[in-house]
């Protein structure tokens, strides 16, 4: 079975949800709805206080060509604009709506049926992609569109549809290929009119049998779609790894996948595109997993953009008493929130809450040099090197051991034997190598 | 509220493998041959071993109290695996003095002085023994011979090594073929029935241990694989060219400390190198230059010399050859 061949762990997959159905979270009294969910420009605002606005009505516009829209994902009056907590524990604009009924914007058709014809041309679905404020769902929220803008000179052969879900715990994408699977699949033939390819291929990673068999059956009656079962092993959803996997091409260092002419898409954001195309429903709600070994009733759930996450863990059966740390994504990757009333973001793929014991870190020891952080590394990274140069600030020597390379996939100080904190590091010396590197362009 | 919640970057969870479990996993590995030089050499294998580890145990102890005085960390059982490796390269009738001896260098000076654990460039067990050689020479090459779990300490049958019989005999001018009457058999080798360190004799055991630490992962295959494949080439070579004035690569393998130097003591975490390919030329080193000394030099053994000569190249190695990074020099595909 295929897999990327450097580095990687399996930890423990604890998927305590992959049987639960989505079910739909009840709207909220309030949400906050942040202007920064995307990589990019922030959206500026353009609804005032007081102002009443409807479900999926534009509250921010995208400012300029990488940034996006964000709207209302709820109906009723914007009590204030004002500054919010995010899920990264930093404070950002957000747009604070008190709810009101639920009434959505006319144009979105809320029917069940499934529409399979595509109307619209190449450009067009690209501009419906900016203008619904799609965004790459699976946690980078890289605004959709610029991945579909293939510049003059590159050409796109074949679209990779990221369906691995390798971070342990989440099932927000695996329950959406159950549940929502011809959805994906038209999302998917949207996607690749877009590129203007014939060939997609989804990656589905063999912890999740069910979804690739379903898929599988379905992707039959569609044109160029085929589904790959691949070898349960984390980081394979990170793009590079994934395309290495799948077609067998590396991404040159510090270069995107369309130099190997692949763009890479996720699961979760071919339903979207879906939505937005044929149902003209913009992206204010997703699909959250929420989930921990100590949780009385852990699901997944459509939750509306902007949820305080204390509603989403009510809705779980409440805070168990052993809390001891609270995730906003897979717990490789994730971020530990500072506050459970910071809101549901588009990159919001799932909340876990760990226990006491599994919450702290162990006591860090010297390095042994076992050199089991160089095996595991996706890049083949020294990530012990990494770290001894960002402490002792060699941060030149950093640049050339290809720092800015890491991914921050966390394999590293996952294994580490002697509990060493080498991400920590290695992060410091990344953003110090990248902010070099500008100051020196600027020079 | 005082159901404060912990904040920390990414990851989140930990692989569960420790300092501590990785130095369990080596003495797991050691217990078979640990288990054959009790066999075979009776108490002395118990004293020595006991000594050995508990003197090398007893100065990090008070060299981390009294000299660190920094939090003690005993407990992750590196002294422990020293003091192991340290005995299983003694003769099992050596003087208790020279035992506590040769743990002081081995800890105190081979490892301590260079800052503890993960710090010191040469093999510290390894140091203990060549210091050990050098310093009492005639004590450290009195071989018994495996005279079964009875023996006594110090009453014990001495011997010559195969190694030195081979040795001697071809600078006295004696032909292979007329040594081999001396020396055990092939199978009475792989046994560890023959002269030499408590703990190298049984290859056997020895390697159980490497399946072990390879199927637990604590090691890869690239060193002791390159250490035994280039002793075997090397040999084979001197071998094929003139049978009567070499050995066969067979005696080569499995006489001596091939087995114990290229599964436990080249494999040492802190000393080694740490990529694949270093990890090969490494091992390389170690096999060529073993031989090199084996049949050229003064010792009739030399993984130890060999080991200690390769460390010294491994800052050398981390730092000039690199891995091949993901998305290095591409081909377009």
């Amino acid at each position: 079975m295929k897999t990327f061949p450097l580095g990687g762990v399996h930890p423990p997959e604890n998927k305590l949800t992959a049987n639960s159905q989505i079910q739909y979270l009840p709207v909220p009294e309030s949400v906050i709805i942040p202007v920064s969910q995307h990589i990019g420009a922030p959206a500026s605002v353009i609804v005032n206080k007081g102002d009443t606005v409807k479900t999926g009505q534009v509250i921010a516009e995208s400012k300029g060509f990488v940034s996006t829209n964000i709207h209302s994902s709820v109906s009723g009056k914007v009590n204030k604009i004002d500054t919010a907590i995010d899920t990264s524990g930093y404070k950002q604009t957000a747009v604070f709506i008190d709810v009101e009924g639920d009434e959505w914007v006319e144009s979105i058709d809320r029917s069940d049926k499934i529409k399979t014809e595509i109307r619209l041309s190449s450009g067009d679905i690209i501009k419906k992609c900016h203008e619904s404020g799609i965004v790459g769902l699976g946690g980078a929220t890289f605004p959709s569109h610029v991945k579909l803008n293939v510049p003059a000179g590159k050409k796109c052969e074949v679209l990779i549809i990221n369906g691995v879900e390798c971070e342990p715990y989440l099932t927000s994408d695996h329950r959406l290929m159950l549940e929502k699977g011809e959805e994906i699949l038209i999302g998917v033939t949207i996607l690749m009119k877009a590129l203007k390819v014939e060939k997609a291929i989804i990656g589905i990673e063999n912890n999740k049998p069910d979804a690739i068999d379903h898929l599988t059956k379905l992707a039959v009656q569609f044109h160029g779609i085929s589904v790959h079962p691949l070898k349960v092993k984390y980081p394979q959803g990170a793009e590079k790894q994934l395309i290495k996997a799948l077609i067998n091409r590396e991404v040159p260092s510090g270069r995107l996948p369309l130099d190997v002419n692949a763009v890479v898409h996720n699961v979760g954001t071919a339903f979207a595109v879906y939505e937005a195309v044929q149902k003209n429903k913009p992206l204010f709600e997703r699909v959250v997993t929420i989930t921990g070994k100590s949780l009385a009733k852990p699901g997944n759930y459509f939750v509306r953009i902007g949820t305080p996450v204390s509603k989403l863990i009510e809705a779980a059966g409440g805070i168990p008493e052993d809390t001891g740390k609270i995730v906003s994504g897979g717990p490789m990757m994730g971020k530990s929130l500072v506050n459970i009333n910071v809101p549901v973001v588009k990159g919001t793929s799932g909340i876990i809450l760990f226990p006491h014991g599994e919450s702290e870190r162990m006591e860090t020891g010297p390095c042994i040099r076992c050199g089991k952080c160089i095996s595991v590394c996706a890049l083949n990274l020294e990530p012990y090197l990494l770290m001894m140069l960002s402490l002792r600030s060699l941060f030149e020597r950093a640049e050339k051991e290809h720092i800015t390379d890491c991914m921050e996939c966390g394999c590293c100080s996952y294994t580490c034997p002697a509990g060493r904190p080498l991400l920590d590091y290695i992060r410091l010396g990344k953003s110090t190598v990248i902010k070099m590197t500008r100051e020196r362009v600027v020079k | 509220m005082s159901n404060l919640l912990n904040v920390s970057l990414s990851p989140h969870s930990h692989g569960q493998e420790t300092t501590r479990k990785l130095m369990s996993g080596v003495v797991i590995a050691l217990l078979p041959a640990l288990f054959t030089s009790i066999l075979y050499f009776g108490y002395g294998a118990i004293i020595v071993t006991s000594v050995s580890v508990t003197s090398c145990i007893l100065f990090e102890y008070l060299i981390q109290k009294f000299i660190f005085k920094k939090p003690l960390t005993i407990t992750d059982g590196s002294a422990l695996v020293t003091g192991l490796l340290l005995a299983f390269n003694l003769p099992s009738n050596i003087p208790v003095f020279i035992i506590v001896l040769g743990s002081f260098v081995s800890i105190a000076i081979a490892k301590m002085t260079f800052g503890g654990l993960g710090n010191n460039p040469f093999n510290p067990a390894l140091v203990g023994r060549v210091f050990m050689l050098i310093s009492f020479p005639v004590q450290m090459t009195s071989w018994p011979v495996p005279a079964g779990f009875g023996t006594g300490y110090t009453d014990a049958v001495t011997g010559a090594t195969p190694l030195a019989i081979i040795k001697e005999g071809l600078k006295n001018g004696e032909s292979i073929s007329q040594l081999v009457t001396q020396i055990p058999t092939p199978a009475q080798m792989f046994l560890g029935k023959m002269g030499g360190s408590m703990g190298e004799v049984a290859a056997v055991a020895l390697l159980v241990g490497f399946v072990y630490m390879l199927v637990r992962k604590i090691i890869t295959w690239h060193i002791p694989v390159s250490v035994i494949g280039s002793i075997a080439i090397f040999t084979a070579i001197l071998w094929l060219i003139n049978p009567e004035k070499n050995a066969d690569p067979m005696f080569h393998l499995l006489a001596g400390g091939v087995l114990l130097g290229a599964i436990f003591m080249a494999t040492d975490y802190v000393t080694s190198p740490m990529n694949p390919i270093p990890m090969i030329i490494y091992g390389c080193g170690i096999g060529v230059l073993t031989v090199v000394i084996r049949v050229w030099g003064v010792y009739p053994e030399g993984v130890s010399f060999a080991i200690l000569i390769m460390n010294a190249f491994v800052p050398l190695m981390n730092a000039y050859i690199k891995p091949k990074r993901f998305g290095e020099e591409v081909k377009n595909g």
